[in-house]
């Protein structure tokens, strides 16, 4: 898409369709009384967020926000929340109390970055500095070009973002899995491994006496 | 008159399409019901249904009749709005995703290049209608078909993700038409022969097609994985508390959902509207009717799998998808992509 | 792009071989039953060990990985203090797994992949690996610090250190976001060029600076980001707190050197004044916190908090001489922290550890050899001549002074003056106070920690002539161009 060219027609009526209900859905994922509504919301808002990708061009980020986002994160969140027997109306006693300090901190931070955004602008060369020049949908499809980069270029961070990775799922396990020796538990190998011979034995059984 | 050109015909046409598409998926699901019931009959030596029209085979559409007609029931402790979105969303993303499908050489509602991962984006959503059911209807049951549902399906979602990046990796690209087109060429090929059903992904990717067919049972909910709705356990899981029409969307979105994943097998491995062997009369048949004939040998696996298997246990379920299927679709990642870089770039 | 994909791959070998040992470890520690504990954690050792040959043997110099990664002789010097630190630790914790039942294979493959994120974060040359090994490293300590799970303490240490770790990340992250969008570059030498070029100085780029400064501060736990060293010290196991004290201050200083002298070279008068705040306030209050301390854990927090701000005295000079004094400071705080902690775990009486200070009364008569280690230990510590410690601060109160920086060497010696009072204090209560008793016999590998770590300090004029030159040769990497 052209640098600054504006969006009309049908784009357009999408583009604010997804927008406007996009920006809803945040507000009432904030506002909403009942957490997993909140948590359905939060779903609304990042499926308009993957339209807006799509209209955008950008295909592949749209498809990937649906299936981490939507399709796993934010089911093991509902999963959560859906649990969780919390009494709301309870926490939001305190939240008036509380209100204009948080207000308070909120317009100082305001006011900083005004001031630093006012008092200097982004350097000119920042639009020209982007690392890697988008290529034209006709030529290279957006998932080719992403791999294109992240696998030469970027291949440094990509391996260190796995690492990360690792040692979050190490971390996790380290500290929830517990071994209780106190239940049994079904090994399949051993299960199929099992012969007659190691399972069945014939005794001779004297009358009146039993095994 | 211009606005009607570019922006009312186009619609239209959309429209049109997605009805006539709709339309022919209702009427194919009510016979797959009907399949489903009269082929576990026939293992269990029953007749199964005979009496609605000529060998029972009006009796899906006498079901719905029933369902429409009847009275809805919202518990009184139930969650509304979400127990009642709950089947919408269930059958509707069910049906949103048949329109990438492609049942014919361009055949598809939108031919998008990213087509397979908005099918396994769909799919995964439809954890959704389940856990909302279980959660809106505020009751045990429900509720713990739901948690084993959110679980069961992200676990083999996994799996399935892997074998769609092992044909990706053949194929090289997310075009579910381009994917089709590529079986043209394969083993048979490199073999000399001429283009035959040998061509297809099946037999390179067989143990990826395997561990597919049993992933999209555990996907959509289907025995030996039905434990989301284990009658002997949770009575009926998240429906338990379902009637009527909700009732009848649920199980219209479960039967849509297993006959995308057909559609989907259909595509990746079996060559989707291609004719098994690539000579005169078999290439006079129309694609779509070798495509239907595809879905419902898939099908018919999966009733008979019904049939035959009795249902695992929940922690044998988690076993299969964790420990089994995970490192075995990831090894096969990495034999695939190696095995196409010593072949260098050649589509299997 | 990927031509000088092998070359890179060269440079990266120390990393590589963690990386391939840690996996495989953790292979071994899940298949071998029964000494799988001990066979992994010996193994760590000699990887680790093998690694920091590879870094003395294969010296590269250069960037790689589009300047992602830089390595030169600052990174060798600091990379093999980090790999030292990593080691001994591992060597330490054998006896403590035996004793305290702290036996999870986890540990050591964790401690290496910390190491292995603190090794990137020496060498990262851009925001963003910078970033990417920080996680790397901060996440894994999150977990050892909490690896004890079924104690509460220890539970307690790693959820503060991780809530309190997410924030000081987000206020780096915010600050680099700043950076980068001033500077439209997230390279350091790009970030340099981008501010010597710009006509005038930008507010928000100071902004940025600022947050960069106060996230990497938090990792170095100097002031006012030190909140949770106390609690993270004191409520982690022992060899966990060793390790906390040891490796992630060598890499975070590394880090905060590499940044500020590197990115923000054009901008020294300016975080000179943030890292002279820093650096005073950490040494004031490592003292006088200090003096109230009844748990040695807890004690050794502050000692090493103000430990931290007499290094970033160095840095504050700004001078080679002062990135030079902060290397000499960092080995020489190395050694005698890992000496202390090899004394705390080896404070064992029949009832198991103990960590209060006036438990150790009468050490002198009753384990006396212990007891003089012990002192050269703390008197080094609190900077007495001729110990290795009065080095250390010497060389950087000398670049101080050498920059004009009169006010700060002088706080630093007073703050110096007043931390020689706890120090002192221990060593009153274990050559002045009745006796308690004698401790359970010292296990050999901490025993020799000690020994070797006394000896170091006791002995370090003789060596002070090759440090110097060899840290001369480091804080060179910085003023070569």
């Amino acid at each position: 898409m052209e640098q600054g060219a504006l969006l009309t027609g049908l784009p357009a009526a999408f583009f604010y369709l997804f927008a406007f209900v996009a920006v809803a859905a945040a507000l009432m994922v904030v506002s909403s009384r009942n957490p997993v509504h909140s948590v359905l919301y939060l779903i609304l808002t990042f499926f308009n967020a993957s339209a807006l990708f799509l209209l955008t061009g950008a295909e592949f980020l749209a498809m990937i926000l649906l299936i981490v986002y939507v399709g796993a994160v934010a089911v093991l969140f509902l999963f959560v929340v859906m649990m969780l027997d919390i009494d709301f109306a309870e926490l939001r006693t305190g939240m008036l109390q509380y209100a204009p300090i948080g207000a308070l901190v909120g317009l100082v931070l305001l006011a900083e970055l005004v001031i630093v955004l006012g008092g200097s602008s982004f350097g000119p060369e920042t639009v020209g500095a982007i690392a890697q020049p988008i290529p034209d949908l006709a030529i290279r499809e957006n998932t080719a070009a992403l791999g294109d980069v992240l696998y030469t270029e970027y291949v440094f961070f990509f391996q260190l973002a796995g690492l990360v990775l690792l040692v979050a799922m190490i971390g996790a396990i380290v500290l929830t899995l517990h071994h209780r020796r106190d239940v049994k538990r079904q090994d399949i190998s051993r299960q199929v491994a099992r012969t007659p011979e190691t399972s069945i034995e014939v005794v001779e059984v004297e009358s009146g006496k039993g095994i | 008159m211009e606005f009607f050109t570019i922006w009312v015909l186009p619609a239209l046409i959309i429209i049109g399409q997605s009805l006539l598409l709709l339309v022919a998926l209702l009427v194919f699901t009510a016979f797959i019901l009907y399949a489903d019931r009269k082929i576990w009959a026939a293992v269990m030596l029953r007749r199964g249904p005979n009496v609605v029209g000529p060998w029972g085979l009006l009796q899906s559409f006498a079901d719905m009749l029933k369902f429409v007609f009847k009275e809805p029931i919202i518990p009184a402790g139930a969650n509304k709005g979400v127990f009642l979105l709950a089947p919408l969303v269930s059958s509707v993303l069910a049906l949103a995703a048949w329109a990438v499908i492609p049942v014919n050489e361009g055949w598809a509602i939108a031919s998008i290049n990213v087509g397979i991962l908005y099918v396994f984006a769909i799919s995964s959503l439809e954890v959704y209608g389940v856990i909302m059911a279980g959660w809106a209807s505020n009751s045990k049951y429900p509720f713990l078909g739901a948690l084993r549902s959110a679980a069961q399906m992200v676990s083999y979602e996994v799996s399935i993700g892997f074998v769609l990046v092992t044909v990706l990796l053949a194929v090289g690209s997310l075009d579910l038409s381009v994917i089709v087109m590529s079986q043209t060429d394969g083993l048979g090929t490199r073999l000399g022969l001429m283009n035959t059903f040998l061509d297809w992904h099946w037999l390179p990717l067989l143990p990826m097609f395997v561990i597919f067919f049993i992933s999209a049972l555990a996907e959509t909910n289907r025995p030996p994985f039905d434990l989301v709705e284990a009658e002997a356990e949770l009575v009926a899981g998240h429906m338990v508390e379902y009637s009527s029409t909700p009732y009848m969307l649920f199980m219209l979105g479960e039967y849509i959902a297993i006959l995308l994943m057909c559609a989907l097998m259909t595509i990746l491995f079996l060559g989707g509207w291609l004719p098994p062997v690539d000579i005169a009369p078999f290439t006079w048949v129309p694609g779509v009717i070798w495509f239907t004939l595809k879905l419902s040998l898939l099908f018919f696996m999966i009733a008979m799998v019904k049939t035959f298997v009795p249902r695992y246990r929940y922690d044998q379920l988690m076993r299969l998808g964790w420990k089994v299927f995970l490192p075995i679709s990831l090894a096969m990642v990495v034999i695939t992509a190696f095995v196409l870089k010593l072949l260098e770039g050649g589509a299997a | 792009m990927s031509i000088d994909l092998n070359s890179g791959l060269i440079a990266l070998a120390p990393e590589l071989v963690i990386v391939l040992g840690a996996v495989s470890l953790l292979m071994i520690g899940v298949f071998a039953t029964g000494s799988g504990v001990r066979i992994v954690n010996g193994l760590a050792v000699a990887i680790l060990i093998f690694a920091g040959a590879l870094v003395i043997l294969m010296p590269t110099d250069g960037t790689a990985f589009n300047d992602a990664f830089v390595s030169d002789s600052f990174t060798r010097f600091m990379k093999i203090l980090t790999l030292i630190g990593s080691a001994v630790t591992l060597v330490m914790s054998v006896g403590f797994a035996k004793a305290e039942r702290f036996d999870k294979f986890e540990f050591p493959v964790l401690i290496m992949l910390a190491t292995l994120g603190m090794m990137f974060m020496i060498s990262a040359n851009s925001m963003l690996s910078l970033y990417m090994g920080l996680e790397l490293q901060s996440l894994a300590l999150y977990v050892v610090a909490a690896i004890n799970r079924d104690s509460v303490r220890a539970t307690e240490a790693g959820l503060k250190y991780f809530v309190l770790g997410a924030l000081s990340s987000g206020m780096l992250l915010y600050g680099i976001s700043l950076v980068y969008g001033y500077t439209g570059t997230v390279e350091f030498e790009g970030i340099a060029a981008a501010v010597t070029n710009g006509e005038e100085r930008q507010l928000g780029l100071l902004f940025g600076l600022v947050f960069v400064l106060a996230g990497l501060a938090f990792k170095i736990s100097a002031v006012p980001f030190h909140m949770w060293t106390p609690d993270v010290y004191e409520g982690a196991p022992t060899p966990v707190t060793a390790f906390f004290a040891a490796a992630p201050k060598m890499a975070a200083m590394a880090l905060l050197v590499r940044v500020v002298m590197d990115a923000f070279e054009p901008l020294t008068s300016d975080w000179q004044q943030i890292v002279a705040f820093i650096a005073i306030a950490s040494m004031v209050l490592g003292s006088f916190a200090a003096i109230g301390q009844s748990n040695i854990k807890r004690l050794m927090a502050y000692s090493s908090i103000g430990h931290m701000g007499f290094a970033l005295v160095g840095l504050a000079a700004g001078t080679q001489a002062g990135v030079r004094g902060v290397a000499i400071y960092m080995l020489i705080y190395l050694a005698m922290t890992l000496g202390a902690f090899a004394f705390i775990l080896a404070m064992r009486r029949k009832g198991g550890n103990f960590e209060n200070i006036s438990d150790l009364a009468g050490l002198s008569s009753t384990n006396p050899l212990m007891a003089t280690a012990l002192t050269v230990l703390m008197f080094s510590l609190a900077g007495i001549p001729p110990l290795a410690g009065f080095w250390a601060k010497w060389y950087v109160f000398l670049a101080a002074i050498e920059a004009d920086l009169y006010a700060l060497a002088i706080i630093g010696v007073i703050a110096s003056v007043v931390g020689a009072f706890y120090y002192l204090r221990i060593i009153k209560i274990m050559w002045f106070d009745e006796p308690l008793g004698r401790l359970e016999p010292v296990q050999g590998e901490l025993g020799t920690v000690l020994g070797v770590s006394t000896v170091f300090t006791l002995l370090y004029v003789i060596v002070a002539g090759p440090v110097e030159a060899y840290a001369e040769v480091a804080a060179r990497a910085f003023f070569a161009g």
